[in-house]
Parts: structure tokens; C-alpha cells; sequence
């Protein structure tokens, strides 16, 4: 494909777009997965909702 | 699954705790359907019921998959459109290729101030905690659709235009929603409690709501380099249909990438705001020990 004389500017806004939603897209699945392990770990600990609310109760 | 996976199913099953953005419809609901004085705007309107922080997380683990597809496959067409059927402009040569990032990216990036303004009436009016989520996951996607927009824009003005950049009224006001997303993103951080980050957040942003319409009529209340509306206009669009076409492709295929991204970066914040109150009220347990 020919895409003329300015083909450095089309290919660099494409180039840049794709960037931006690659980190996008990659900032929000880190962060899922770390959400998910802290929640985890707390629960692994023993602390859940149900059981900080209620320390008392039987597991 | 694996165990995050189950940690985060089991939070999402333990809906009768505290989790202060957690108290939602779905308790007040199920109480007030025990009681057999169900909301008529829940009988009206069962989508509402997904504005529930615990529904919102089992609806976005069921329709993300689909989202993700269906993304690729909008990308997937558009793409060809825009590179193996779209004509070449017969003024702007190739460069109009450009077109089909820089437009749906700026489309995008004003609909998320839209979408953030509502979500701030949420916040506001009936202070609603997914409205808060809502509000601000989406400063982030509407920063980097309008930078897309601005760094697109700039390199098709150079060969068009030859300046990158002048400052003319469009320009400067999507400036302005630049900056004004990012200043948003940190007032949420500079606060460390979200309730109070949000109602400032949801103030700002319903004030600077007032750039959205500067940033549309722009073209037509000043004397601007930037072209007027060609899409969007009363008569009709002025662009052919083979141009045309493409252009609606990818704007939709933008647009349910935001989605896509706005559901993950919500759930996400839930689990956020989830991890923090569990250890906020640990931590008040053991003063309270």
C-alpha cells in the first residue's frame, strides 16, 4: 500500500493511537490482577467483610 | 478459578457488609421486596437494578468476553475500511486516513466529559456509588482519547495545515479538556478520602462541562483554521459515503473499546474501594482490641 508523501505522519498517528490504547488496555489488566491478589490476601488472612464486621463469629 | 478469582466472587457474595460505596440498591431492594413495597422504578426498570456495585461485578464478568470480541472484530472492519476501501481525499491525498482516528477520538473524548457530567448528577443528586466509580474511571479514558485526539490532529495538521499547531479556537478548547481532565485526575489524588474526592470531583466536573458546547460551536463562532462540522451538522453529513462509512466503523469501534475499558477500569475501582475498606476496618478492629 502507497501512502503517498506524507506517509511518516499517517504511519505516526496510527503508531501513537496504538500506544495509547496498548497502555490503556494493559494499565486496566494489571490493575484487575492486583486488585484481585489484595483481595486475596486479605481473605487468605481471615479478613473478610463478614469477618471484620463481625470478629466474633464462627468462621 | 483461580484464587483471586474466588476471593473476588466470594466479596461479591458477602452483600449484607458495610463497604460504605456498598450500600446500594440491591439491599434496599431485596428489604423492600420482603416487605412487598418493591420501588416501581425497580419493576419499571429492572437494568437499574445493575447499578449495584456486587450486580455491576457479576454483569461485567459475564458481558466483558463479549466486549473484548466485539471490539476486535469493530476494529477489525474498520481497519480494512479505512486502509483497503476509503478512496484517498481529493484534496488531502492519504493523509485523510488520519480521519479515522483523529475524528472518533475526539468524538470520544467529549463524550466522556458527557458521560462524567451525568455520572457527577449521580453523585451529586442522589449520590449514587456507582456514579462515583463511573465518574472517575473515565477521567483517565477521556485524558488519553483527547490526547490521541490532540497528537492526531497535530500530525495531520502539519502536512495539511503546515504548522502542527496554531491556536485557534477548536484547538485551544480541546487543549483546555486536556487539561482539564488531567487536573481532575489529580484532585482525585491529592484527596485520600473518595467520598470527598468525589463530590469535588463531580463539582469540577460539572463546571467544566461548560467547554463541551465552546468546544462543538467553536468552528462556528470564531474564525478557525480547523475545518467546520462535516459529520454532525444540520442538512446532513458533507463527507461522501465511501468516506463516510469507514468513519462511522471506527468511531463505533472507539466507542466500544470505551466501553470495554470503562467496565474493566469500574470493576477494577470497585475491588479498589473494596481492598481499602476491608483494611480500614481492620485497622479500626485492632484500636478497638
Amino acid at each position: 500500500m502507497d501512502l503517498g508523501p506524507h506517509a511518516i505522519f499517517i504511519i505516526a498517528a496510527y503508531m501513537v493511537a496504538t500506544a495509547v490504547v496498548l497502555t490503556l488496555t494493559v494499565w486496566v489488566i494489571i490493575d484487575y490482577r492486583a486488585q484481585c491478589r489484595l483481595l486475596a490476601e486479605l481473605e487468605r488472612r481471615g479478613i473478610t467483610r463478614k469477618s471484620v464486621a463481625h470478629p466474633s463469629a464462627p468462621p | 478459578m483461580h484464587a483471586a478469582a474466588a476471593a473476588v466472587k466470594t466479596s461479591g457474595q458477602n452483600r449484607s457488609q458495610t463497604a460504605s460505596f456498598d450500600r446500594g440498591g440491591e439491599t434496599g431492594a431485596k428489604a423492600a421486596e420482603s416487605r412487598g413495597t418493591v420501588p416501581r422504578t425497580y419493576m419499571a426498570m429492572p437494568l437499574i437494578a445493575y447499578a449495584n456495585p456486587s450486580r455491576f461485578l457479576a454483569l461485567t464478568e459475564r458481558v466483558l468476553p463479549w466486549l473484548v470480541g466485539a471490539t476486535a472484530i469493530a476494529f477489525g472492519i474498520g481497519l480494512y475500511q479505512a486502509f483497503w476501501v476509503a478512496p484517498e481525499d481529493y484534496q488531502q491525498g492519504e493523509t485523510v486516513r488520519i480521519m479515522f482516528i483523529h475524528v472518533p477520538a475526539a468524538w470520544l473524548g467529549m463524550m466522556c466529559w458527557t458521560i462524567m457530567s451525568v455520572s457527577a448528577l449521580g453523585t451529586l443528586v442522589w449520590r449514587h456509588p456507582l456514579a462515583d466509580v463511573a465518574l472517575k474511571t473515565a477521567a483517565p479514558l477521556g485524558a488519553a482519547f483527547t490526547f490521541v485526539c490532540l497528537v492526531t490532529g497535530s500530525l495531520w495538521g502539519r502536512p495539511m495545515w503546515g504548522t502542527y499547531w496554531v491556536w485557534d479556537a477548536r484547538l485551544t478548547s480541546v487543549l483546555v479538556l486536556f487539561l482539564m481532565y488531567l487536573g481532575l485526575i489529580a484532585l482525585w489524588r491529592t484527596m485520600e478520602d473518595p467520598t470527598r474526592a468525589g463530590r469535588a470531583a463531580a463539582i469540577l466536573t460539572l463546571v467544566g462541562a461548560v467547554n463541551l458546547p465552546i468546544i462543538k460551536f467553536s468552528v462556528e463562532w470564531w474564525n478557525t483554521l480547523h475545518q467546520k462540522a462535516s459529520v454532525l451538522r444540520l442538512g446532513g453529513p458533507s463527507i461522501d459515503a465511501s468516506i463516510l462509512v469507514p468513519l462511522l466503523i471506527m468511531a463505533m469501534a472507539f466507542t466500544l473499546l470505551f466501553i470495554t475499558l470503562h467496565a474493566a477500569a469500574m470493576r477494577n475501582e470497585i475491588l479498589r474501594r473494596r481492598v481499602r475498606t476491608l483494611r480500614l476496618r481492620q485497622a479500626q478492629a485492632a484500636q478497638g482490641a
